[in-house]
């Protein structure tokens, strides 16, 4: 039990991978483990290098960059995307290994992750949507070539839809035409592509290119997505280099396409009706595939920049007056140098609360997605197995099952029932109900972890790079924090920014299913608090509570002049409870890993001596955090439930009693004048009045939000107790001599 | 008749040197501070050792290498995720101290019995590989009393260069005083060769081949015999790091002339 076992240990050194495995949840994974240590002298190799010397500097694609190429082939970073059939060496699903490995190599440099990864979304619209045949084709073009095979590997690049100038625009808005050239009778038919991209990655070496188009061609039905190759007739122009103030570690380019293609290329192929050619899948559809997964590992990316920036600052903080002419050796100030203060202690939990929490929600999402891939295969095999046709048919089958998929949950949370985890391992044995609750959840997760763990990330990141003082904006920062930053910046960006992220959650959350989930959670940490309660899981139990009302009421609600709270276009609502959200995720899946350690770390084999006092720390860092999201919570409830309320004047009817109000009520009932004259919300026989706004604002109806929220403000006590126990543990951990890369 | 070596690796885990080593007296001995939790590395002498050996399997077919390895089991198969990766070879684990205060006859005595269980192992082929030194501890007599042993009398130690001529002979340079080498021959195995540096870089890491050796490192792991190795008897009057050796620096774009100019400098005082 962490409250009696763990109250006096301290962590003795930073978390290494063993402690990283049980977290999250790869302790059994070898395939996995040696993914990441091979992933990591990649990225604390010969990335590291580049970054030291000099080669962000440049926005041209060189051969110095190129070599990093070679090493993802070599280390098994470029097969990872593969299945064993075409040459890769992970069985099943790959959410959860693409994450580990964006977050290696972005805890050096997010341009060398972004880099990789961005080969595998070019072949991630061929693997999800394209035919058996593109698929075989592409997948063994791509994957890197055998000792002793002379092959040269293909790499691809995926051109969405931002039309000249602007960069990263609604997927609605495509850049990109296609047309047919020729059409021979018996024959197959060329089409004539034509394409700007913008902000292309890979786009300097790429040998493919996925390209998302739009039919100008009464003979092509609406929109697909087409696969360009480089020796295809007609123009295939890199373009020039983007002048990335970021990520240069990765080519991005402008390119030109103007090409001649066999239909053969449109991804997913097509059917010919009516003498019109007309795509298997249009281009939203492909992409929503795609970016739902890849989005994860963005955010990932952000994490792993944070967490990456702990070991630098507590080295920088300690020797920060080391060689001065105060503090000899010996010293509290030689010795813990800046940690003799408070404050930088407790801004670096913050920064490492953020950075668990964010990794926890990320890893959390792309395991899951590991576990909703098959179950989405298996769904769509089953509606047709069952006949039901896409569209309408299908949206019936799915509300049905959405209904039984509530029915299920509620039936579970009743008391005996005797289980509060909403896990997908405890649900029902009825496919449609399990893909139902899975995509609720993934459906919030996934844009919850890109908004999340990149924007507030990259604000933290701030943060991160102000502990190290005037050090932190140089090239020669140890862990390059003030680059890291900046690319931090682009992954708030990138596949889909910031307010694309709040209007998808704005929607899926506010979904009925899924907040029948989040009522479970709610319940499971009440659950965790009773037996953990120093992981703060009672404090985010009660935040989770005052969102989910104050959702609750802003669905049905109105504002002072009548307009409904709650709708699409009305974003200062929507958008604060999104991120509202995403705090309270976060910290919850921060929470899970942390209960994971402790439960499982002992039968995982970790030293059960130091044991206690990772778990002790780690779970102070859980309650910094919930106590922060806690307070982020009941800011943004507070603000939207009271602020579109019109607050009530001197002058308005009913608002406050007047002098002859107050004598008519003395005749009636004598002495009742006396309990309001000269209180702050009556106006003197004079016309005086108290120097404020008007009366006080009424409350009526939200009465349950106040019980709410003072519970809610009484449950962060201890909150800064942890805090500064999590803060003097950073004073003792030992950290090595040196990082271990070149920085 | 068959082919190739028989190439038996020593070699286990030492504390990841970039860590703060700090010695501290533990209920069982001398140790150091937090050294269970230390991220640890494979010796990286024994490292040079074990990639030598895969070469030189690689050459002469019909070869098989053995990693056998004395360290507690939990942290050698946490080691075993990127050693794995290097080269194809078969684990040998011995689930014990992997201290650098153990008295390298315990050690020893431990590997010689779990080289001498290994089945198959043809000694007439045998190389007997290692580290001639060690980055836990440099005593540099742990391998020798491994070939003691087990019977094999020609031992090369510091060796940078093993090659074999087309009718077997092999040839090895060791280190010697001055910057010299000592080049030797020797008509056939078995053999025991401590290697110093070698010639070769570290083989990136290939998951592909991590996954093939895990195969049979996993159950070797399970199965791996416990022993007790330590220094029962030994008394240690003290313990301290040569603090002055400890200060690391951490530079780039340096060329290799000035540091080993800085190196002099430093050595003359």
């Amino acid at each position: 039990m962490l409250s009696s076992a763990n109250g006096d240990s301290v962590m003795k050194t930073l978390p290494g991978d063993e402690i990283r495995q049980v977290q999250w949840r790869f302790s059994d994974r070898f395939d996995l483990q040696m993914l990441v240590q091979s992933a990591r002298s990649v990225a604390r190799g010969l990335v590291a290098r580049l970054v030291a010397s000099g080669a962000r500097n440049t926005h041209e694609w060189t051969e110095e960059k190129a070599q990093m190429l070679t090493a993802f082939d070599e280390a098994g970073i470029t097969s990872v995307f593969m299945d064993p059939e075409d040459g890769g060496y992970i069985e099943g699903p790959k959410n959860f290994a693409l994450a580990l490995l964006a977050f290696e190599l972005a805890w050096v440099d997010g341009g060398a992750a972004t880099g990789s990864l961005a080969g595998n979304l070019a072949l991630e619209p061929i693997k999800e949507k394209g035919t058996e045949q593109q698929r075989s084709h592409y997948m063994k073009l791509c994957v890197p070539p055998a000792p002793g095979d002379t092959r040269k590997a293909w790499r691809g690049a995926f051109a969405l839809t931002e039309p000249i100038p602007y960069v990263g625009v609604d997927t609605g808005v495509l850049g990109g035409k296609v047309g047919i050239a020729r059409w021979n009778d018996g024959e197959e038919p060329i089409l004539h592509v034509e394409k700007r991209g913008r902000f292309i990655t890979n786009m300097g070496f790429a040998n493919f290119v996925c390209a998302a188009v739009d039919s100008d061609d009464p003979r092509i039905k609406g929109s697909c997505m087409v696969i360009l190759e480089e020796g295809d007739p007609g123009v295939f122009d890199r373009g020039t280099p983007t002048k990335k103030l970021v990520h240069q570690l990765s080519s991005t380019t402008d390119p030109v396409f103007s090409l001649d293609i066999p239909a053969s290329r449109i991804i997913g192929g097509y059917s010919v009706k009516d003498g019109v050619i007309v795509p298997q899948w249009n281009h939203s559809q492909i992409i929503e595939s795609v970016f739902r997964r890849t989005r994860v590992t963005v955010g990932l990316m952000t994490s792993a920049k944070l967490l990456s920036a702990i070991e630098p600052v507590i080295r920088y903080q300690r020797g920060r007056f080391r060689g001065g002419a105060s503090g000899a050796e010996g010293t509290p100030r030689h010795d813990l140098g800046l940690q003799m203060k408070e404050d930088p202690l407790h801004r670096l939990i913050d920064v490492w609360a953020t950075g668990e929490a964010s990794a926890s929600l990320g890893f959390a999402t792309a395991r899951l997605f590991d576990e909703f891939d098959p179950l989405e295969r298996e769904t769509e095999r089953l509606l047709g197995d069952l006949n039901v046709a896409p569209g309408r048919a299908q949206m019936r089958t799915m509300m049905e099952a959405q209904k039984r998929a509530i029915q299920f949950l509620e039936e579970s949370a009743k008391p005996e029932s005797g289980r509060y985890s909403t896990g997908v391992a405890s649900l029902p044995d009825d496919t449609l109900v399990r893909f139902a609750i899975t995509d609720a959840i993934t459906n919030v997760l996934c844009p919850a972890t890109k908004l999340w763990n990149t924007g507030h990330g990259a604000n933290m990141m701030r943060e991160a790079v102000s502990l190290m003082g005037g050090y932190g904006i140089t090239e020669d920062c140890p862990g390059f924090l003030g680059m890291k930053w900046m690319d931090a910046q682009l992954e708030a960006t990138y596949e889909g920014p910031e307010a694309v992220q709040r209007r998808q959650l704005s929607v899926t959350m506010a979904n009925e299913l899924f907040l029948t989930i989040f009522r479970g959670w709610i319940r499971e940490m009440r659950g965790i608090a009773s037996e953990y309660p120093e992981t703060g899981a009672c404090t985010l139990a009660s935040a989770m509570e005052l969102w989910l009302w104050s959702l609750t009421y802003l669905l049905e609600g109105k504002d002072a002049d009548g307009r409904p709270l709650f709708k699409d276009q009305r974003q200062g609502v929507t958008f604060p409870m999104a991120d509202a959200l995403s705090w309270l995720l976060a910290s919850r899946c921060q929470i899970l890993d942390t209960i994971e350690l402790a439960a499982r770390g002992a039968e995982r084999g970790l030293d059960a001596e130091a044991l206690p006092g990772y778990v002790r720390f780690f779970s102070d860092l859980c309650h910094v955090q919930a106590a922060r999201a806690a307070g982020e919570t009941s800011r943004v409830c507070s603000l939207l439930v009271y602020g579109y309320n019109r607050h009530p004047g001197w002058k308005d009817e009913g608002a406050c009693l007047t002098d002859e109000e107050l004598v008519s009520a003395e005749s009636l009932i004598p002495g009742s004048a006396a309990g309001v004259a000269g209180t702050a919300d009556s106006i003197g026989a004079d016309g005086t009045r108290a120097t404020k706004a008007g009366p006080c604002a009424g409350h009526e109806g939200l009465e349950t939000f106040q019980r709410l929220q003072k519970r809610l403000h009484a449950c962060l006590s201890g909150s800064a107790l942890a805090k500064d126990r999590a803060a003097r543990a950073l004073t003792s951990v030992s950290i090595p001599e040196a990082l271990d890369y070149p920085a | 008749m068959e082919s190739g070596y028989h190439i038996v690796v020593c070699g286990s885990l030492v504390p990841d040197p970039l860590q703060t080593l700090e010695p501290d007296v533990g209920p069982k001995g001398p140790a150091l501070k937090n050294e269970m939790v230390l991220p640890s590395v494979l010796d990286p002498w024994a490292a040079h050792a074990l990639y030598e050996a895969a070469h030189l399997a690689k050459e002469y077919a019909g070869s098989k290498v053995w990693l056998v390895s004395v360290g507690p089991k939990q942290r050698l198969q946490q080691l075993m995720m990127t050693v794995a990766q290097k080269a194809p070879f078969s684990f040998v684990p011995v689930d014990g101290s992997a201290s650098g205060f153990c008295d390298p006859f315990e050690t020893a005595t431990a590997l010689a019995n779990a080289i001498g269980a290994i089945p198959d192992l043809d000694r007439s082929r045998l190389l007997l590989f290692g580290g001639y030194a060690s980055a836990s501890r440099d005593a540099g007599v742990t391998l020798q009393v491994v070939g003691e042993m087990l019977g094999i009398t020609e031992v090369f130690l510091a060796v940078d260069s093993l090659s074999v001529s087309e009718n077997g002979e092999i040839s090895l340079l060791e280190r010697v005083e001055g910057g010299n080498y000592l080049f030797s021959e020797c008509d056939c195995p078995p053999l025991v060769v401590g290697w110093a540096t070698g010639h070769l870089p570290e083989p990136p890491n290939n998951p592909q081949i991590g996954m093939a050796n895990m195969r049979s490192i996993m159950p070797a792991l399970q199965k791996a015999p416990q022993v007790q190795v330590g220094a029962e008897g030994v008394s240690f009057a003290k313990v301290e790091l040569p603090q002055q050796q400890r200060t690391t620096r951490i530079v780039k774009d340096v060329p290799v002339e000035q540091i080993a100019g800085e190196i002099v400098a430093w050595i003359r005082g």
